[in-house]
């Protein structure tokens, strides 16, 4: 081809005028604009909802869905897609459940009760690992995201259900004289009154956009998902970029696995499933492109919000749960058309 | 297609008019009042630069687009093409500039596209088979029907865009730089379809950035500049001077070899390198040695598949070679990979720079300054101070044309986007600058600005080497001249030497 596919550049539509027209306007800031919209239409329909201890509620909820939503939103910033983030939360999860039950190491004849920091790092570095595999797999053997990061989303939630033979770990809260207690303090503590998961998703919130915004490695990230061939050519690594994406999906899957099984004070095998298509419809509706290069993480953090604060307000105002899809679907859709609209086909220039 | 008649137009008729064409988005004014005479059976070339208005006037009278004001009249009647299928219902199509080709269909499904033949029992390929035969017989190429497009040469891929257009059968034909992937020799062919056509009836309108090529063919020119009609005339009445003179406005020059300098070491030294097709048994670079000196120009001159690019991308560091070696100032660079390489100072402007050279998604800024980030990086982040400061040195070091550094970089034209590549390879401070095709796609003042940017930077001690497929360019700027074919060197030269001899080493024949 003379010149081939390529994405296509953004159109500044500005009106005859010379500014930004309020279409425009409404258009960028769209997920904010929903945000408000949503807030606004149901603390009409329920007194409940318009409270501090409401939001606070709601925020843990989506604490969940926000943390898989950022290490979605690198991955797809990428150009890629990660299925798996919602198996790789439960295979977590259960590793945590197994290793505070205790490790058997039948060769020494004794029983290891790992202290609860060091289960949270094992945790996190085993959803490196696999988020690792992820990204070898599509990196190196060049096996298109979708099928390698579906695969392993089957082979993860196997070995889960393998692990525990489809049953839970229930009893997480750990005992004092074997050191290990303090697992429930990621689901249920507050540190003045915001509930420990939603301080953990900003703290992360926070690095991922400095990371994207101010690092050369984010940089590196969204020009090889703009163009991964120029990005090559310009002295990016690309596949070194592609592998650590998948790795930190991977750990982030961790985290929400960890943060998951603490408030629930047990970790199943179950966990977690169609948490991934939450996460992507979180990155979609902030405004990132499915075909990689452009994404915020502040968008996402308001579509994570714009569908967990529509869920639950659908809930408190007694709104079947069946609905909930409906609302959810329709709401993804919406967000994938306006994207359309704003990168739309510009003048693509010799 | 209209047969000759006692009534019907003569030879020089004018067929379609259009009047007072203009056509705005939004603040910018593609075309101010054009107005343009298509006639029976002649060939009228339109001259401009990039951003003249060529490609949007095309569109317009092919349908794709509709006019702000103004009208086109068809055999005395006014006309208004909803759509690209009414216009060709008309009568009239068009051979884009960038290929609309599916590459993963076949040259056969790709030719009736939207048109297949309708059998008994669904669509007849048999039928399309032998039309497509017949058609790429007439355009002298020898290619076999049901073969995937993606797996053409891009002089064929274009061949059968021609090819597609032909079969439509109609009595305007519209070709937007047609030859810029094709040989001497495909040319050739494709002037004497041309004048079967015009023959036949049919009336063409040409556009080429290839001057000399348009001036053999044309009947009539047309020169565009910014929107506007300047100048018209029919053959007879004008040269290079003349059309080059409406387009840009004043003389141009693409440069002579910079002298009054020494130059140094040698820079980069190949030694006996061969690169292997993946597909087939032979080599797309055949035990080729080169050595460049610092403050040298070498131009590379060559068909298509005579191995040029893939010299280049092998130096870059893109694909690998089957054996030899490649010396960057005395130290073997061979096992580094691109980024690497463009640490120690090679770094390559890609031929194709949509696909890459920039990304489409990033600011010009972004797009200047991606090759150095780690220029700009202090410890854990990147210094917003000195990468603004690297890029608006860059901008004025290769004066793109841009309202700054956060434009996005798809509202530059092409020859302002060929030289944010170059910038950013620039900006990473190279001893050698391998530039593929550096002026494909871009108009004469922008040509002429890069090799003048080229040869500052000569003077300075770079060394440079570029590809070209246009003769004149040779004899710009290089010092030596190269000549590739079936990836060996079939000749060098020296800035002294002519045209003829050129084009004569590189296995092109010279049209009698």
């Amino acid at each position: 081809m003379n010149q081939a596919i390529a994405p296509k550049a953004e159109t500044a539509k500005v009106d005859k005028a010379g500014g930004m027209s309020i279409g425009q306007l409404l258009l960028e800031g769209r997920a904010f604009f929903a945000l408000i919209l949503i807030i606004a239409v149901f603390s009409y329909l329920s007194p409940n909802y318009f409270t501090v201890a409401n939001f606070l509620i709601m925020a843990s909820h989506v604490a969940i869905y926000g943390i898989l939503a950022i290490g979605m939103l690198l991955v797809i910033l990428n150009g890629g897609i990660d299925l798996s983030v919602g198996s790789i939360l439960a295979l977590c999860g259960v590793v945590a459940g197994a290793m505070m039950q205790g490790v058997e190491l039948s060769a020494f004849g004794v029983i290891l009760y790992p202290p609860v920091w060091a289960v949270v790092v094992l945790t996190c570095l085993f959803g490196a690992f696999v988020g690792a595999i992820n990204g070898i797999l599509v990196a190196w053997f060049r096996v298109p995201a979708f099928v390698a990061t579906l695969g392993v989303m089957y082979v993860a939630r196997g070995i889960a259900l393998l692990q525990t033979n489809g049953l839970t770990y229930n009893n997480l809260s750990g005992r004092p004289e074997l050191g290990n207690t303090g697992f429930d303090w990621l689901g249920f503590n507050r540190l003045a009154g915001v509930p420990i998961s939603v301080i953990v998703l900003t703290v992360i919130a926070l690095l991922a956009g400095l990371m994207l915004a101010r690092s050369a490695f984010g940089r590196w990230l969204y020009a090889s998902g703009g163009n991964e061939r120029a990005a090559d050519l310009s002295g990016v690594p690309v596949k070194r970029v592609k592998i650590t994406v998948y790795t930190l999906s991977g750990i982030l899957s961790a985290i929400a696995g960890l943060v998951l099984s603490s408030q629930l004070t047990s970790a199943g095998p179950t966990a977690g499933s169609t948490y991934e298509l939450t996460a992507i419809a979180a990155v979609v509706v902030g405004g990132a492109a499915l075909t990689g290069g452009r994404g915020t993480v502040r968008g996402t953090m308001l579509g994570a919000f714009v569908i967990g604060f529509l869920s639950d307000g659908l809930v408190i105002i007694g709104v079947s749960s069946y609905w909930q899809t409906v609302f959810t679907g329709s709401v993804i859709v919406l967000a994938v058309l306006m994207n359309t609209i704003q990168y739309g086909s510009g003048a693509r220039k010799g | 297609m209209s047969e000759p008649e006692t009534k019907g137009p003569r030879r020089g008729d004018v067929v379609l008019s259009a009047r007072n064409i203009a056509k705005s988005y939004g603040n910018i004014h593609a075309l101010k009042g054009v107005n343009f005479d298509i006639r029976y059976g002649q060939v009228t070339t339109l001259f401009g630069e990039n951003g003249a208005g060529k490609s949007t006037l095309m569109k317009i009278l092919s349908g794709v687009v509709q006019p702000t004001s103004g009208e086109i009249v068809l055999d005395g009647e006014g006309v208004n093409f909803t759509s690209s299928t009414e216009a060709r219902d008309h009568g009239i199509s068009i051979i884009h500039q960038e290929l609309s080709l599916a590459p993963n269909l076949s040259v056969r499904d790709n030719v009736f596209m939207g048109r297949e033949i309708q059998g008994a029992t669904g669509v007849d390929f048999a039928e399309e088979e032998r039309q497509v035969r017949l058609l790429l017989e007439e355009l002298e190429e020898d290619i076999d029907p049901p073969t995937p497009v993606e797996d053409l040469r891009l002089g064929q891929q274009q061949i059968v865009e021609i090819a597609r257009a032909l079969s439509i059968d109609s009595r305007i034909l519209i070709m937007d730089e047609p030859t810029s992937a094709l040989s001497a020799a495909e040319v050739e062919v494709l002037f004497k379809v041309i004048r079967d056509l015009t023959a036949k009836g049919v009336s063409i309108v040409y556009i080429s950035h290839h001057l000399e090529e348009a001036l053999e063919i044309t009947d009539h020119a047309v020169v565009l500049r910014d929107g506007t009609m300047t100048a018209y005339a029919p053959r007879a009445e004008i040269d290079l001077e003349w059309i080059v003179r409406n387009m840009v406005g004043e003389h141009y020059d693409l440069g002579s070899p910079p002298s009054g300098y020494a130059f140094g070491e040698t820079a980069l030294s190949v030694v006996d390198l061969t690169v292997a097709d993946p597909n087939a048994g032979f080599n797309l670079v055949d035990r080729l040695s080169l050595d460049v000196k610092a403050g040298e120009i070498v131009c590379i001159y060559g068909l298509m598949g005579a191995g040029r690019t893939e010299l280049l991308e092998t130096l870059a560091g893109r694909l690998k070679p089957k054996s030899g070696s490649i010396f960057l100032e005395g130290e073997e660079i061979s096992s580094l990979s691109i980024a690497d390489r463009i640490a120690c100072g090679l770094a390559l402007v890609p031929e194709d720079r949509q696909r890459d050279g920039l990304v489409q998604t990033m600011s010009v800024g972004e797009n200047m300054s991606l090759a150095s980030i780690m220029n700009f990086t202090r410890g854990l982040f990147t210094s917003r101070r000195i990468e603004q400061s690297l890029i608006a040195d860059t901008i004025r070091k290769v004066t793109v044309k841009t309202s700054g550094g956060g434009a996005p970089i798809g509202s530059l034209s092409g020859g302002n986007q060929q030289k944010v590549v170059i910038g950013k390879m620039l900006a990473t401070d190279p001893t050698v600058l391998l530039l593929d095709e550096p002026s494909r796609g871009i108009d004469i003042g922008a040509k002429a600005e890069v090799f003048k940017l080229l040869a500052e930077r000569a003077r300075t001690g770079l060394a440079v080497v570029f590809s070209t497929s246009e003769v004149s360019e040779c004899l710009s700027v290089a010092h030596r001249i190269i000549v590739m074919h079936k990836g060996r060197i079939s000749a060098e030269f020296d800035s002294s030497v002519t045209k003829e001899k050129i084009m004569a080493a590189s296995g092109e024949s010279v049209a009698a």
